[in-house]
């Protein structure tokens, strides 16, 4: 058992503070992170503190005593920085993007009240990859949580995704010569095809399938929906 | 009776869809008109804030030189200025020309396009001149409060305003924050 | 398509030099990028092919080491280093004066393809400045002088190997022998007293004399060693010889005079904690130590110091390999350097687990700096008193100090720990003296008045690192460089350090070019704690320290340069008006725009 905020949490062995969070049903926001896959901790969204440190929630071991704040104001302060961050660091115009409604770096901005991106914008030069007959890649929108790099080296077993480059200059890269889509082996049916967060890569035509409204977080936060993505996981988890 | 608030609103490099949406709360614009009266807006037709204008509305981002001298004389006049929407927030789509080299836009359009009758790059000095970049209003001014959205919804200008006006914080609940 | 075939049996030779081993990756790049000046574009397959590395990979790591580049360099290659150091010894004039001498612009490569020149983050040489690199060989002392004999080389196209050694010298300049520095170790005479005396009285010994981690963290030699003993399976000793920190030297001086003992402190350490095999992780600026290293290593196995049956001890077998770095300051961290030993991306890992559990190929690992093994050896051989009753109770023994910037004599220095700043000011020649940034860009700008404070991990701690700024100096220009130098070498991995040092950099520029407001120094003072609360590592932790450590000591300094206005733009109004006044051919009124907030 440990304290989050005030409440009393149980953990298994094994457990970061974000499983054990997530299994009593405690949001603490995060985009890099999905219990599917290996925790990476670069987004630092999850940044809780613990006894008093800063740590990435998703990859922190919980452990017996732990004195932890997750809904603060000094770290939800943090959490809206970093959101900005990411916004400025790439070209997000949501109006022109089909994830619209349906992203998570949205749904974080929602959740934690942010109105402006604060920061002046980077407007930086990316290579947009519509190569691919299937599946499109704006990088444009990329937050490099490397979730499709996991996805596609741990699931789809093809190593489809890399990240290149350095600091700000950081960027996804494609596992073929050309450095286009077209020539890597990645399918449509690839979890690595589905699991952005953001809009960087989506399926072909299947945008703005559900209307203003009716999306993903329309009316449900980002964080109820993923205490409930966590629950269907587990279970279908459970059932293997 | 309280002092009415003036208000003025304007469209910088914008589409005029806030103040469309803005309409969009339809009779509740009576309300308003007994508690504000408009004063530089394209809905009132007057050229230029009087010298004190409680509330500033600026949709659109600044993609040329007179974008620049109407947010100074907005936030001269304003005591309150409120960026709306996505163009005075980021740029907005504006800002997608922000990939391509300004001269190789102004090339695009008026010396290299199919068609050209005798190419020439405008320069007429009536002719505002455009910046390198399309910017968001933030970089150039303080502002005081954002409505985010393409466009903000009815009810988020309705509820802003009303916060506003009632002497409140203004705050937002989550159903009223949208990017698009 | 001959020339083509030939390239990819260049290709495939160094490859098998290697064994296509992919944690030999980084190696394989280094040795392609000396052949072709380049990572071209037909060798990435071909390496992704042997290697069995993915090509995405091979592209990440190539774009992550400012060593390797894909664009074509020339087959001179001239770096300047850019370091604070260097700096103050005039080293942007002298770019610009290489760059004219030579006819190329820097960062770029002359259409010829002979030369290339650009900037490089510090190269260890911030005692003989402006110093630079010429095909990764370091070159002390840039003058207008010494430029004209390099240029006239150049056009004469004479081979790097003819060039005169005189312009390669490099001196040690240690100007203050202590207790490491003076001690003579006779050749396997620690190792030999290690294996006799055994694993537990020498991890006894290194307790008792209380030597902590000398990179700068002073984590407890004695516990890492033991931690990394406890675990099950095959152990691995690192020796971090990545000192990247600007304006830090020693290692370079301690691989030059002292290289035996540090390696046989790495191989007492393997003794002690049964490691079979070693690294020295040398960083790419460092290069030039190499041969004369690996001469050193043949000597030690010559004489049974390394090898199979050390010292005739059946069973201990312990070799050291040499990996060479390729410009990446994140490297000295050390799950960093471990993932750069893999032959991948120097990316800081997530802890825990340490390195002592699971590090190199997820084998416990102990990492430890030059230093730090140098002084094992020693303590080994003459016991733990022997080192315990220098320097202060929380700090036991010597520290040595790379000292540069504004001083008579700049050079090694070596202290007990507790010695006064006042102290080490008089030794070397500071006059006048502004402020020191002790610990590098990581560490602190300390002030006059606290010159009485000491050098102890209790107080002011640093891995070596000492740049001494006289009253001449401008404070807000060195936190710029030393900003600009974090953006630089921030890897990416998170969010904080990799798009914050960026807007922190810009920002600190607005404010030192003249257009930041009092609201402008309080974001600074914002972004700068929420980088430093948000940041994944150290580097990105101690980011905003050159920000944050002068803001608080000089803030009127910051104050000075700010406007009166209440809001200043984020960018030159007018300028961004330039292109639209060329292509229009307009300067009326209305063609400008006031520049100046409001």
């Amino acid at each position: 058992m440990f304290n989050l905020d005030g409440q009393v949490i149980p953990f298994q062995e094994g457990d970061t503070i974000m499983d054990a969070a997530m299994r009593a049903g405690v949001y603490i926001p995060h985009l890099c992170h999905d219990p599917e896959f290996t925790p990476h901790g670069s987004c630092k969204l999850c940044t809780v503190k613990v006894n008093g440190r800063n740590c990435s929630a998703c990859t922190f071991p919980a452990a017996a005593n732990q004195t932890v704040f997750n809904n603060s104001e000094e770290l939800n302060e943090i959490r809206l920085t970093l959101t900005q961050m990411l916004f400025v660091e790439g070209n997000h115009f949501c109006p022109s993007c089909e994830k619209s409604g349906n992203c998570q770096l949205q749904g974080v901005g929602y959740e934690l009240g942010m109105l402006d991106t604060h920061f002046p914008l980077f407007y930086p030069q990316r290579q947009m990859d519509a190569s691919h007959p299937d599946i499109l890649l704006d990088r444009d929108r990329c937050i490099l949580c490397s979730l499709c790099v996991r996805a596609s080296r741990d699931v789809d077993g093809k190593n489809v995704f890399a990240i290149s480059g350095r600091g700000i200059h950081s960027e996804l890269v494609v596992n073929a010569e050309s450095g286009l889509l077209e020539d890597t082996d990645l399918s449509a049916d690839d979890r690595a095809a589905h699991i952005c967060p953001v809009g960087a890569i989506i399926v072909k035509r299947h945008g703005f399938e559900a209307p203003i409204g009716e999306r993903l977080f329309d009316h449900q936060t980002v964080g109820e929906w993923s205490l409930d993505q966590f629950d269907t996981g587990e279970q279908a988890w459970q059932r293997d | 009776m309280a002092t009415r608030l003036k208000v003025a609103t304007t469209s910088l490099a914008g589409c005029f869809g806030c103040h469309m949406s803005f309409l969009d709360i339809d009779e509740r614009i009576l309300q308003l008109a007994e508690i504000a009266d408009f004063d530089r807006s394209p809905l009132t037709d007057i050229k230029h804030c009087s010298e004190s204008v409680d509330i500033g509305l600026i949709e659109g981002g600044l993609c040329n030189a007179e974008n620049v001298h109407t947010l100074r004389e907005f936030r001269k006049s304003c005591r309150i200025l409120v960026a709306v929407g996505a163009c005075a927030i980021n740029g907005g789509l504006p800002a997608m020309r922000n990939h391509i080299k300004l001269e190789d836009c102004l090339n695009e359009a008026y010396l290299d396009g199919y068609n050209t009758l005798n190419p020439q790059i405008p320069n007429d000095v009536e002719l505002p001149l455009l910046l390198n970049k399309v910017h968001p209003i933030h970089e150039v001014v303080k502002v005081d409060y954002f409505l985010p959205g393409c466009p903000p919804s009815a009810d988020t200008f309705w509820k802003f305003l009303t916060d506003l006006a009632s002497g409140n914080e203004p705050s937002l609940p989550y159903d009223l924050i949208h990017y698009d | 398509m001959g020339t083509d075939t030939m390239h990819v049996e260049i290709i495939r030779n160094t490859l098998a030099r290697h064994r296509a081993e992919p944690t030999r990756l980084l190696q394989i790049l280094r040795d392609v990028q000396d052949h072709f000046h380049q990572i071209p574009s037909f060798a990435m397959p071909v390496i992704a092919e042997e290697t069995g590395v993915p090509i995405a990979q091979v592209r990440g790591v190539t774009e992550f080491y400012s060593f390797l580049s894909t664009a074509k360099q020339g087959r001179f290659h001239l770096l300047v280093s850019d370091s604070i150091s260097d700096h103050l010894l005039g080293s942007r004039d002298i770019a610009a004066y290489l760059s004219q001498k030579l006819g190329v612009a820097i960062g770029q490569t002359r259409p010829d393809e002979r030369v290339s020149v650009d900037y490089t983050s510090c190269t260890g040489l911030c005692d003989q400045g402006p110093a630079g690199l010429v095909n990764g060989h370091w070159i002390p002392h840039l003058t207008h002088a010494r430029i004209d004999r390099i240029a006239d080389l150049i056009e004469r196209d004479i081979a790097l190997s003819e060039w005169p050694e005189e312009l390669f010298l490099v001196d040690d300049n240690i100007h203050k022998h202590g207790l490491l520095l003076n001690s003579e170790l006779p050749l396997g005479a620690a190792l030999r007293k290690g294996l006799q005396q055994g694993a537990d009285a020498t991890l006894a010994a290194i307790e008792k004399s209380g030597l902590r981690g000398r990179g700068g963290a002073g984590f407890p030699t004695a516990g890492k060693w033991r931690f990394c003993r406890q675990e099950a399976g095959e152990h691995i000793v690192v020796c971090n010889a990545d000192e990247g920190e600007p304006g830090t030297f020693k290692d370079r001086v301690l691989l030059n005079q002292y290289a035996h003992g540090v390696f046989e402190g790495m191989t007492i350490c393997a003794a002690t904690i049964g490691a079979n095999k070693g690294f020295l992780y040398l960083r790419g600026e460092y290069r030039h130590l190499r041969p004369q290293l690996e001469a050193i290593l043949n000597t030690r196995r010559e004489q049974q110091l390394l090898g199979a049956d050390i010292v005739g001890q059946a069973g201990f077998d312990f070799d050291i390999e040499i990996h060479l770095g390729a410009g990446a300051y994140i490297c000295g961290e050390e799950s960093a350097l471990i993932e750069s030993l893999e032959g991948k991306r120097g990316v800081p890992r997530n802890r825990p687990p340490y390195p002592v559990t699971s590090g190199y190929l997820g084998k416990p690992t102990v990492v430890n700096n030059v230093e730090t093994f140098l002084a094992a050896a020693l303590i080994t051989l003459h016991g733990g008193e022997w080192f315990a009753v220098h320097g202060t109770g929380k700090s036991c023994g010597t520290k040595i100090l790379s000292i540069c910037g504004d001083c008579a004599n700049p050079g090694i220095y070596e202290y007990p720990f507790g010695v006064t700043i006042r102290e080490i000011l008089q030794d070397c020649g500071a006059e006048n003296t502004q402020g020191i940034q002790v610990g590098g860009p990581s560490g602190t700008f300390i002030g006059a008045n606290e010159f009485n404070r000491t050098l102890a991990f209790e107080d002011l701690a640093t891995g070596g690192s000492f740049i001494v700024f006289d009253q001449t100096r401008n404070v807000l220009e060195i936190a710029r460089n030393f900003t600009h130098f974090f953006a630089h070498e921030s890897c990416g991995f998170c969010t904080p350090c990799r798009v914050g040092t960026s807007l922190l950099r810009n920002l600190l520029d607005k404010i030192c070019d003249g257009h930041g407001t009092a609201g402008d120094m309080l974001e600074l003072s914002r972004l700068a704690t929420q980088i430093k609360h948000a940041s994944h590592c150290g580097l990105g932790q101690t980011a905003s320290n050159p920000v944050l450590s002068t803001l608080e000591r000089f803030p009127e300094i910051y104050q000075a340069h700010l406007k009166t206005t209440t809001f200043e733009p984020g960018f030159n109004l007018d300028k961004a008006l330039e292109t639209s006044r060329r292509l229009t051919g307009r300067d009326d009124a209305q063609a400008h725009l006031e520049t100046e907030g409001m």
